[in-house]
């Protein structure tokens, strides 16, 4: 069983990396980008489970150690 | 007195605190593995800069979990001066011995380089022998040292005085133009509530020694020394 886990920072944090990329993507000659927000994905494997127990558990992970609450959210998508 | 300086893998100030405190201030130091389980009798514990587990997942966010952290939680409870430094900061945020986050500087580079830091407040162990509003010259090594707090938090720590170190100028002013990184209120250094726990950015133990460029970092360990010998005096 594998579970998606996407981590980005809060809106309310300001993302340099995520600046930085729209920047080089204006560069690059794509004017129309407003705002790039980066990120983090991790796909977990996992023994099987029945998905809402997966789902409880992957938000368990990345509660304690996948994100860091103070500045980001995240989002958890079991997969079948 | 005895430092205890934490070793993780990545650590790479673990011998200047190692130093700073065996050759340049004269007390006893311990190099203490991160697997260790013990402080080896320490008297104020160091968390070094660097890379601990190479920074992976996020800084700080693996150290956390290291074995020692376990004694060193214990330790910091008990009232034990606990000093994190640049990474080791990091750490003590991660591990919730500290408020807020680090993110990535605004400026978008590791900045290696000098700066004015002032003391705000000379109640904690490691800056008890600063004169108050002292300016510094420490040297700062840093990818992530953009310190964040979520507005309620933030208003909390500047209530509290728990702000310890602010970015300024050499005059000891709050400037945009003299924060390093983009942290918040400038903010350099912090504390816990209970005011035993310290983590900074700057680097203390890398200006130890005016062949180096400065010693003005002496006092932040030599604050400890004074600090546990007060301590040893009023419960005698």
């Amino acid at each position: 069983m594998k579970a998606r886990v996407y981590v980005t920072l809060k809106p309310s944090v300001f993302d340099p990396q995520g600046r930085v990329v729209a920047d080089a993507l204006v560069t690059l000659g794509y004017q129309d980008v407003k705002d790039v927000r980066q990120g983090k994905f991790f796909e977990v494997e996992l023994a099987d489970a029945d998905p809402a127990t997966a789902k409880a558990r992957i938000t368990e992970m990345a509660d304690k150690l996948l994100a860091n609450p103070v500045i980001e959210s995240y989002r958890v998508e079991v997969l079948q | 007195m005895r430092f205890s300086v934490v070793v993780f893998p990545g650590s790479n100030s673990d011998h200047d605190a190692f130093y700073a405190a065996s050759r340049v201030i004269g007390e006893e130091a311990e190099l203490v593995w991160h697997k260790d389980t013990d402080l080896k009798g320490a008297d104020a514990v160091i968390l070094p800069g660097g890379f601990a587990h190479g920074d992976y997942l996020r800084t700080g966010a693996i150290a956390r979990f290291s074995p020692i952290m376990s004694a060193v939680k214990a330790f910091a409870d008990r009232g034990g001066p606990v000093l994190g430094i640049c990474n080791g900061f990091q750490v003590l945020l991660e591990a919730g011995l500290l408020p807020g986050a680090m993110v990535r500087n605004d400026r978008i580079k590791f900045v290696s380089r000098h700066v004015a830091v002032r003391v705000e407040q000379t109640d904690t162990p490691f800056t008890v022998a600063c004169a108050s509003k002292q300016v510094l010259n420490l040297p700062i090594a840093h990818g992530e040292g953009n310190y964040y707090a979520p507005p309620a938090v933030l208003e909390q720590i500047e209530t509290n005085r728990q702000v310890i170190f602010r970015y300024t100028d050499a005059h000891g002013m709050v400037s945009a133009e003299h924060n390093p990184n983009g942290s918040l209120n400038s903010i350099a250094g912090i504390c816990n509530q209970q005011r035993n726990v310290v983590g900074l950015m700057p680097h203390p133990e890398r200006a130890s020694e005016l062949a180096i460029g400065s010693a003005d970092g002496r006092v932040v360990l030599a604050s400890a020394v004074r600090w546990m010998s007060e301590r040893v005096l009023r419960h005698a």
